[in-house]
């Protein structure tokens, strides 16, 4: 279809481990996804306390992206408003569903929490990453059974090729229960200056999501 | 690119069980907020909200579902608005085949799981599991699907109250691209307690009948319901002759990157959306003969919303309307319901009133729709939906 | 008073997921929305809900909530006055 857009980065998200373009970035402890998006948190000395306020789903999203977009500069090559982001999971936002539902559930005792139902929708973590980003091109976020590079290449690339977005985050956040499978993809248009050119198309797509599963 | 084309509509809501009903009920002002009757809630007396006075077993009555399962409230809605459209757009089981879905909702299932949730936390042997069977979010486009006999691409969105616009805007791309000769578009959502309860935690819930773009608005009303487009390339329509309702003229999306929930004082994501939908369209904001607004009643969003508009239109604001005074806010379901509405006006050159209006906002030079007015002739109609996590829409709706 | 006010604090960190901050660190007497902490409405709302839970109390308008919740004094100085801290 569209072999003029690339992707230029890629971080992965799982079973305590984060790779970034291939090579593994860290390698942590904490068992339950929170713990671990805490200590992954403090590692890089991220600086941005609204990260405490955000549920597990929008932790995952927001430190895959904070981590595949250091170094790109994104807002120094493309505009805010050309900048896409289109996601997707299974799950939607079950975690702050459940902790949403369990509030509300005994009459004795109904505090519902603002800051949880705020929560309840899949994508609040594209709000989270456009507002920590300045990100305002088109976003989307999909539920599918699972993993599906066809799709993500077919709209991407159509978005791309249209020139809807000049460039654009994709790929699978996942986020029940215990566990957590955070695979984003930073893709952009093939230019002459592009190096070591990973092709945007479903088969790389696939090869990138399977490293260390 | 092939043009695109509306042939068919369906819907369900507080105001109607189909178009005609809703059309009536815009002209003659009848709003479907009132008591909260179906749902058990410690709100029941304070909250109003636009219901779709049906039960399970009434709307199963009319749904009639050809295929065995456990139906939510959701599934059951959305099947009967997509029938709509499908008949009215005369799609036979063969085109059904290769013709794509495209849902939006946002509570799935939820009708269904609280109701489980309460006896399964009481004890782990109580509740029925089946009760959660119909919770995923991708549960009502499949019972829609099957006994629709549509086999052709499907796709589940949930971004919010700007859902099932991104659905018709994702049909609209899919016939552009060859993708799909054919989309039904759309989205569902259903009163529950669990978005009862949330909205109301944020504060942002009328305890009157909202008053979108008054000075004195207090918040929203919840409301419920269903609608769905069909969509068809200019080349289809011309082979079978079909006269169809209006073009899918233009759309945009744009973040609004500001608050997960608050849109931003200037509006700059409403802005974006509406100025890409113009610039898809080839129009310029002088084009457009009304603007059905996404127009909830909360401080924030018709503040948001009237600056951005202003911004856009400058001095010429052309008419414009909340129907969510009528509908109530169906949070996913919005955008296609207003497209459907949108389409209405156009077929019968009229213009919807924006109820519950007396004091002009002091922030805007402009005000909208008092009464309702035919004999109004429309070319151009954008529709705005605006979700949380600053997803914002715009689509453009033309006369043929 | 001043025990309120130190429990206040505690109860806000842990209730706004303030992680990164002590009690130490929060002024009593700093505005908490716009400047100061910076809160915003969504915590603002999570304070009312902190109001009712733990201390009984009830706003029932996000305009009531702009006095009450200017500043901790001001919310300790709330609870005290309906008796309830």
């Amino acid at each position: 279809m569209d072999n003029r857009s690339i992707i230029s980065s890629y971080c992965i998200i799982r079973n305590k481990q984060v790779n970034l373009n291939g090579s593994l970035f860290y390698s942590g402890h904490e068992e339950q996804p929170a713990g671990f998006f805490l200590e992954l948190y403090k590692h890089c000395s991220m600086n941005y306390p609204k990260f405490h306020k955000m549920d597990t789903l929008c932790r995952l999203g927001f430190l895959a992206s904070e981590l595949m977009l250091s170094r790109k500069k994104l807002n120094e090559r493309y505009r805010g408003e050309d900048i896409g982001l289109i996601l997707y999971n299974a799950a939607a936002s079950m975690e702050s569903d459940k902790a949403h539902q369990k509030s509300i559930s005994s009459r004795d005792s109904y505090f519902p929490s603002p800051s949880v139902f705020v929560y309840t929708l899949a994508n609040i973590v594209i709000g989270e990453i456009c507002i920590r980003n300045k990100f305002f091109g088109e976003s989307t976020f999909f539920i599918e059974k699972k993993f599906n590079p066809s799709l993500i290449h077919q709209y991407v690339g159509d978005l791309m090729a249209r020139d809807t977005v000049q460039c654009c985050l994709t790929g699978w956040l996942e986020m029940d229960g215990d566990h957590y499978d955070g695979v984003l993809y930073l893709i952009e248009k093939s230019t002459p200056d592009n190096h070591g050119i990973v092709i945007f198309e479903p088969e790389k797509l696939s090869q990138i999501y399977l490293q260390g599963t | 690119m092939p043009r695109v084309f509306i042939t068919g509509i369906g819907i369900i809501s507080a105001i109607g069980f189909d178009a005609g009903e809703v059309y009536q009920s815009l002209r003659n002002g009848r709003s479907g907020v009132g008591k909260l009757t179906l749902i058990d809630s410690v709100y029941q007396d304070e909250i109003p909200v636009a219901e779709i006075k049906a039960n399970l077993q009434e709307l199963m009555r009319i749904a009639t579902p050809k295929i065995n399962g456990y139906y939510t409230r959701n599934a059951l809605l959305g099947l009967i608005a997509a029938r709509q459209a499908v008949w009215q757009a005369a799609l036979d089981r063969e085109t059904l085949r290769d013709t794509a879905l495209i849902s939006g909702t946002t509570v799935g299932g939820m009708d269904r799981s609280e109701g489980f949730i309460k006896g399964y936390l009481a004890g782990t042997n109580k509740g029925m599991i089946r009760q959660v069977s119909g919770h995923d979010c991708g549960d009502s486009t499949e019972k829609i699907a099957e006994n629709l006999g549509i086999k052709g691409y499907m796709a589940t969105l949930n971004t919010a109250c700007s859902s099932s616009a991104n659905a018709i805007m994702m049909g609209a791309r899919l016939i552009k691209q060859g993708k799909a000769k054919k989309a039904v578009a759309g989205g569902v959502d259903c009163l529950t307690r669990f978005t009862l309860n949330g909205f109301n935690s944020l504060m942002i819930l009328d305890r009157a009948q909202c008053r979108p773009f008054d000075e004195n608005r207090n918040g929203l009303n919840l409301g419920e319901g269903s609608a769905f487009v069909v969509l068809e390339s200019e080349d289809d329509v011309v082979r079978t002759g079909k006269t169809p309702l209006a073009e899918v003229g233009g759309y945009g999306n744009a973040c609004d990157a500001y608050h997960q929930t608050a849109s931003s004082p200037e509006g700059h994501g409403a802005f974006l959306s509406m100025q890409k939908a113009l610039d898809m369209a080839h129009l310029s904001p002088a084009d457009i003969s009304y603007i059905n607004t996404h127009g909830t009643g909360t401080k924030n969003n018709d503040l948001s919303e009237g600056v951005a508009i202003e911004r856009l239109y400058g001095n010429n604001v052309p008419p414009c309307s909340s129907t969510k005074s009528f509908t109530g806010h169906t949070l996913a379901a919005a955008g296609a319901i207003e497209a459907v509405i949108s389409t209405l006006a156009i077929q019968n050159n009229c213009l919807f009133p924006n109820l519950n209006y007396s004091e002009q906002m002091h922030e805007l030079t402009f005000v909208p729709i008092q009464k309702y007015r035919p004999e109004f002739p429309l070319t151009h109609v954008m529709s705005n939906s605006f979700g949380f996590g600053g997803n914002n829409s715009s689509l453009i709706f033309s006369r043929i | 008073m001043e025990q309120l006010i130190a429990k206040l604090k505690n109860e806000i960190i842990e209730v706004l997921n303030l992680t990164e901050m002590t009690p130490e660190s929060i002024d009593e007497n700093a505005p908490l929305f716009v400047e100061g902490l910076g809160l915003d409405s969504i915590d603002a709302l999570e304070l009312i809900v902190l109001l009712e839970k733990k201390y009984g109390l009830k706003l029932s308008t996000a305009d009531e909530g702009k006095t009450v919740l200017k500043s901790v004094r001001s919310m300790a100085e709330f609870i005290r006055a309906n008796n309830k801290g």
